[in-house]
């Protein structure tokens, strides 16, 4: 269509100094690349690793629970990098009023300290840093912005076993 | 000698116009504190850095007994404390340099502030004096957790709950700094290579900005 008389036809033609800043540019993005990747996987590696489900652990019998919670110790066998240890968790074990036996995970859904139940004789679950309030189902009702966790648990030839920990399912 | 031995690389290298591009300047009379007292606002920029001097120069020693690992981490720092020679000393300089070095970079950031020099055309120096700020925060949190003991433990456990509550990434934040899912044997290897390497290079090279955009620009004027 364009009529180009007497004009030279333009070759898009790529200059010496593009050509060598593409390859010279290219190779050295490459080898760059070849150099930090390995790294930053290196670094990443254990978001990416496989996680084991933790199994089912016995921890008291049946009719050892009561409406109180009572706090119960188990251990676990946990694999950390190179290290392997029994390491101990708590739970503390009551049974609902719907008769359903659970237990919550002692870790305060604010900043992850450590609560104790009924520290302050108010049928409540306390936390000590900075005053988080939980029913014994674990709802909160201060400070924290979560219900406390819960673990699974499987009841089995009268005896409470207890397994991974999940979201709260009872308030 | 002393002199000889200047001469001598000096006829070979040309070093004398290196410092002094570096040491001859005048220093302006509003911030001389030998003219006006007040003036002392203008050194805590240089106390923080003195203050650094210290915490790199420390904890390049702390490193010759510390051991990161779970098992010996408590019972080397306690060794190097209670048996080494010194050993209260220069934990005590990287102790009380840690929480010094915060209050001097306090200090300084509120006379930038309230000479305003952190305005044009020293904004980039403000952002950098920011990351530099960052970076101080990070090795004060990263150098916590080395001594291994209940204290350290758990301070760490309330900053990675803190770092979870970052939406949506925060898990994986959380896991990535743990290096798994606790606070255990691999996170303190990954504290220890941040500590010590990570963020002291990144605090090197900023500092390197930071005293370069001084110099290119000077002195902030009088108010
Ligand atoms: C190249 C620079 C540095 C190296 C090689 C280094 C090394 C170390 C080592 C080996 C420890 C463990 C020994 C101990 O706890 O006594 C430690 C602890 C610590 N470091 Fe550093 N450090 C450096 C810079 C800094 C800086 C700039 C800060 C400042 C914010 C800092 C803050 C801390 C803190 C708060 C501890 C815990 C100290 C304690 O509890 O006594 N470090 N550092
Ligand atoms: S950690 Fe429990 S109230 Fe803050």
């Amino acid at each position: 269509m364009s009529n180009h008389e007497g004009q030279k036809p333009v070759r898009k033609e790529m200059s010496r100094r593009q050509f060598l800043s593409y390859t010279l540019g290219g190779t050295t993005a490459f080898m760059a690349g070849g150099v930090v990747l390995p790294m930053v996987r290196f670094a990443v590696d254990p978001i990416l690793q496989k996680k084991e489900k933790s199994a089912f652990i016995k921890v008291v019998e049946e009719s050892k629970i009561t409406n109180d919670p009572v706090e119960y110790k188990f251990k676990i066998h946990q694999v950390d990098g190179w290290y392997e240890s029994e390491a101990e968790l708590v739970a503390w074990v009551s049974k609902g009023a719907d008769g359903k036996i659970f237990a919550l995970s002692p870790v305060c859904k604010h900043l992850g300290c450590t609560i104790g139940w009924n520290t302050e004789q108010s049928d409540q679950y306390v936390c000590p840093c900075h005053g988080a309030h939980y029913t014994r189902d674990g709802k909160n009702l201060s400070v924290a912005p979560k219900p406390l966790d819960e673990y699974q648990v499987e009841l089995k030839d009268g005896f409470v076993y207890l397994g991974p920990i999940v979201a709260n399912t009872r308030v | 000698m002393f002199k000889a031995v200047y001469n001598w690389i000096d006829e070979r290298l040309d070093v004398a116009p290196l410092w002094r591009d570096v040491a001859d300047h005048e220093v302006p009379e509003h911030v001389n504190p030998a003219h006006h007292f007040s003036a002392f606002v203008y050194c805590f920029g240089g106390l923080t850095f003195f203050i650094t001097v210290i915490q790199i120069l420390s904890g390049m020693f702390l490193t010759m007994y510390f051991v990161p690992d779970i098992n010996n981490a408590y019972a080397s720092v306690d060794y190097l404390q209670h048996k080494v020679a010194f050993g209260g000393i220069v934990r005590g300089m990287h102790h009380w340099g840690a929480s010094l070095v915060i209050v001097m970079m306090f200090l300084h950031t509120l006379r930038v502030f309230f000479t305003g020099s952190y305005k044009a055309p020293r904004e980039m120096n403000w952002v950098v004096g920011m990351l530099i700020f960052f970076i101080m925060l990070g090795l004060g949190f990263t150098g916590y957790l080395l001594p291994w003991d209940n204290k350290a433990y758990f301070a760490t456990k309330v900053g990675m709950q803190i770092a979870e509550s970052v939406p949506y990434i925060g898990v994986y934040l959380k896991e990535l700094m743990q290096g798994g899912t606790i606070v255990g044997a691999q996170t303190l290897t990954r504290f220890f290579a941040i500590h010590v390497f990570f963020l002291p290079g990144a605090l090197l090279a900023l500092m390197a900005a930071h005293f370069f955009m001084i110099r290119k620009q000077g002195i902030s004027g009088p108010l």
